[in-house]
């Protein structure tokens, strides 16, 4: 069976016999590793990538659902030259420890930036509380996604 | 006289296992402690760059490599900072110091002539053309280490102190980091079948059923009670070990059952009884209050399950691992494998945070018996959720009673901490043993059980004599001998149960005399260090406003010195009760000496405190008759963006203090910050950990 998507602006076609992830085609067909595996079950919230712009959990979605959709991954937040003003953000801020959960954390940030480019605290947390971070640097990550709307905001006028 | 040197010297005295002068200019450090998420390359990086006078740019770190890097045991207990942070500062400054002799020898003038200014020589103030490159060859690197260069005066530190960025992170934010993340083509995946426990026997497989399952090519070894499935395809390996576990018999499997999840339940077993301190007095303390705490078994729960990298190739086999430390790693698999040292490298890659000793050995293992039974095969075997949660060895469930004899003021004149607990420290080579080793035929004797001794800073006896003025005071440690589940290091070790009982013991002495919590242990704490930071962080939280107890809201204090002789922090937490506890706010002061990176060391102190509320709030490893049984987020929930508190931490001025580590000194205080807060806000006391809705209900009756 053969497959097309568009990941990061790129149209890619795989070939896979039976059900397969979209997380382990992401991961071992296309080398796009910064997507983590976690958990399997969509509880952690490490594998989250967005589907035609919604955050969606990698892990256990079927690649066949997503034929001919658009699939954006940490690899492709970042330009060759710069990177994405929350990558930036999560730097200034030092907003990580592990930095296992980070990949995930950021895609959900973006589309909640992407949708309300001036969240309040309340709703940041709720963007990103399906999230689990062990280290806990949740107050860091939470300034740095303050930091990077403040920041876009600035840019985009 | 000269201070003994740091053991991490001792054991690696050789000056070229620490410092290289690289072609590129620039200075190659190599440690074996490795980074963890804690920032320690970076730290590390700084002191050298410190001692040497050299930009921060002109160090290179290489860290847990067994070839080219020092062996100091495992990244643990907060030595970091502390043991290998002083071996690279002594390294550094004999070097540079042989350095000013070679060339003070080119220039014809004394070495004390010679400044260093960003790894240039400068005589008299002027620049001569020589720097560390330039001599670097005349410098004899072969030679032990004598320690006895004097470091730099800590008034003269310029790197060290400063914020420098995290070196690893910038990778972390862009999806390029981890162990997990090698696929070379060609890897072979790999997937284990657990043996259900020591001992447990494999009676049949029924590899067809399985074949049936995971469509796709793969090969089963299988090896004594060892079973792994091999493949290209990551998927098809994954399945298989997935069905395997429907498709095995096994015989001799030990059943668990829920009594034993609970801590409750180590009283009464056999035990080894460790008394240490005072001998008890031959009547019982007038004024005796007693009262018992627990905390249960909890898990490491790091968010990646573990992973590891093998290949055979020509004889020898090269490990990469994210375990705490590639030496002992190399030395345990040796043994386990029966096959010499020298054949075995073990380099550290990054792998998610581990808080102690949790899976990251044993994949290795599994890893490294799979490779040598397929020579030339790059494997990686990276465990799944579930094996993680119900194989990597959990933190020791603990039952502690404090008996307390009072003076006629009502202040703690004899004290006795009683603890019940099994061993802290199971790691391989040191009480325990790698998992693939105890399912092959010849499995290691089981090791009788030990736990740190005090004097080594304990484990299960970590931080039970509390910091205050109590006369006379003694550890009674029953270790537990046949625990249900393998326990092994947790971060803090016994620091946070026990800071935990001693504190909450504290509010409650204070309140049978009608005292403010603060002013109770004020009148009892005559270690400035630690008063300090009590009226600092009161002031910070306005302890002189708190209110009267049983509202629904409180204020509790916690404050320990870690191990009694490392970092001190004390921490304010404020909750609110709604059938559910929730920490609303956090304000902590610490004291780890000389900081070497202090935002750093702040990401440190906030890490442990969000670590210590989850889980005194949460966390509860459960069992049932196959095992550990909360083998996911939802039966093994931590805490979540929404339940985190906003934090204060603050660390005051070292002065001239010795650095000291940071990772693991905020979580006894805010247990028992929170404990305090919670009772503070109930008007009653919960003593028992995790504090679940059906606790707050029934402390409230």
């Amino acid at each position: 069976m053969s497959i097309s998507f568009t990941v990061n602006g790129e149209t890619r076609s795989v070939e896979l016999e039976g059900s397969t992830s979209l997380l382990e085609v992401l991961r071992n067909h296309l080398g796009l590793t910064g997507t983590r595996f976690g958990c399997g079950l969509e509880q952690c919230g490490s594998c989250m990538v967005l589907v035609d712009g919604e955050p969606m959990q990698a892990c256990s979605r079927d690649m066949a659902t997503v034929a001919g959709r658009s699939v954006t991954t940490i690899e492709g937040l970042s330009t060759k030259d710069s990177l994405h003003p929350l990558q930036q953000a999560f730097l200034d801020e030092q907003a990580g420890q592990c930095g296992y959960c980070l990949s995930g954390i950021l895609i959900s940030a973006k589309a909640l930036l992407d949708r309300n480019p001036n969240p309040s605290r309340t709703e940041i947390v709720a963007a990103l509380d399906r999230h689990l971070c062990r280290c806990g640097a949740h107050q860091r990550i939470l300034k740095a996604v303050e930091r990077a709307a403040s920041a876009m905001r600035g840019r985009s006028r | 006289m000269t201070a003994p040197l740091p053991t991490s010297l001792v054991d690696n005295p050789r000056l070229d296992r620490w410092i290289r002068f690289l072609p590129d200019r620039t200075v190659r450090i190599a440690t074996g402690k490795v980074e963890i998420g804690q920032g320690i390359v970076t730290a590390l990086g700084q002191i050298a760059a410190d001692e040497l006078d050299l930009p921060y740019a002109r160090v290179v770190v290489l860290s847990g490599n067994t070839d080219e890097g020092p062996d100091e045991l495992y990244t643990s207990s907060s030595h970091s900072i502390e043991i290998g942070g002083s071996a690279v500062r002594l390294v550094c400054a004999e070097v540079r110091a042989k350095a000013l002799e070679r060339v003070a020898l080119r220039l014809n003038c004394s070495p004390t002539d010679i400044t260093v200014a960003e790894g240039r020589f400068i005589q008299n103030g002027v620049e001569t053309g020589q720097d560390y490159w330039t001599v670097a060859g005349e410098i004899d690197l072969s030679q032990n280490v004598k320690g006895t260069t004097a470091p730099k005066a800590t008034i003269a530190y310029a790197i060290v102190g400063q914020d420098i960025p995290r070196l690893d992170l910038p990778a972390k934010v862009s999806g390029a980091a981890f162990i997990h993340d090698v696929l070379e083509p060609g890897t072979l995946h790999a997937r284990v079948l657990r043996q259900p426990n020591r001992g447990a026997r494999l009676v049949s497989l029924d590899e067809a059923a399985i074949r049936r399952v995971a469509k796709g090519e793969f090969r089963i070894l299988r090896e004594a009670n060892f079973v792994a499935f091999v493949g290209k395809e990551e998927g098809v390996v994954n399945a298989a070990a997935i069905a395997a576990e429907h498709h095995a018999e096994w015989d001799k499997v030990r059943r668990l059952t829920p009594e034993q999840q609970e801590a409750a339940w180590l009283k009464g077993q056999p035990s080894e009884d460790r008394p240490y301190g005072v001998p008890a007095p031959a009547m019982a303390p007038r004024n005796l209050v007693q009262a018992t705490y627990s905390r249960p078994y909890v898990a490491h729960a790091s968010l990646a399950p573990s992973c590891a990298l093998a290949e055979y190739l020509d004889g020898h086999l090269t490990i990469q691992s994210h375990g705490q430390g590639m030496h002992p790693l190399r030395r345990n698999v040796a043994a386990a494998l029966g096959i010499p040292i020298e054949s075995i490298t073990a380099k550290h890659l990054h792998g998610a945070g581990c808080y102690g000793h949790n899976g990251a050995d044993d994949a290795a293992m599994d890893t490294a018996l799979i490779a040598m039974r397929l020579p030339g095969e790059r494997v990686r075997v990276r465990w799944r959720r579930e094996e993680e949660f119900a194989f990597e060895p959990v933190g020791p469930a603990m039952l502690i009673t404090l008996h307390v004899g009072l003076d006629e003021l009502g202040y703690p004149a004899d004290w006795t901490t009683e603890i019940w607990s099994p061993t802290h420290v199971q790691r391989p080579g040191s009480g325990g043993a790698l998992l693939a080793a105890e399912a092959l035929a010849n499995p290691p004797a089981p090791a009788k059980p030990t736990d740190p001794p005090v004097e080594r800073g304990g484990g299960a006896t970590r931080n039970a004599i509390p910091l205050y003025d109590v006369p006379a005071h003694r550890i009674l440690h029953h270790l537990t001998q046949n625990p249900p589940i393998r326990t092994s290091a947790l971060r803090g070790l016994g620091a946070l149960p026990n800071v935990f009982a001693i504190e909450s013991m504290l509010d409650d002495l204070a309140a049978r005399i009608g005292q403010d919590p603060l002013a109770y242990r004020l009148a009892i704490l005559s270690d400035p260090r630690a008063r300090r930071l009590l009226e600092q962080v009161a002031e910070r939280c306005g302890w002189a406003s708190r209110g009267t107890a049983g509202t629904g809201k409180g204020l509790g204090l916690g404050l320990a010195k870690y191990k009694n002789k490392s970092a001190y922090a004390a921490v304010v937490a404020a909750v609110t009760i709604d059938e559910e506890v929730r920490v609303e706010r956090i304000w902590c002061v610490a004291d780890a000496g000389v900081v070497v990176n202090p935002d750093g060391a702040r990401n440190q102190l906030e890490g442990g405190i969000v670590q210590a509320i989850s889980w005194t709030l949460k966390e509860q490893v459960r069992f049932d008759g196959q095992g550990i049984s909360s083998r996911d987020w939802e039966s093994y929930p931590i805490l979540r963006f929404s339940e985190v508190p906003e934090m204060q931490v603050e660390l005051v001025d070292g002065a001239g203090n010795p650095p000291l580590g940071i990772g693991e000194c905020t979580c006894g205080p805010t247990a028992a910050a929170v404990g305090n807060a919670v009772a503070h806000a109930l008007g009653a006391r919960i003593h028992d950990m995790p504090f679940t809705r059906e606790r707050v209900m029934k402390a409230l009756l």
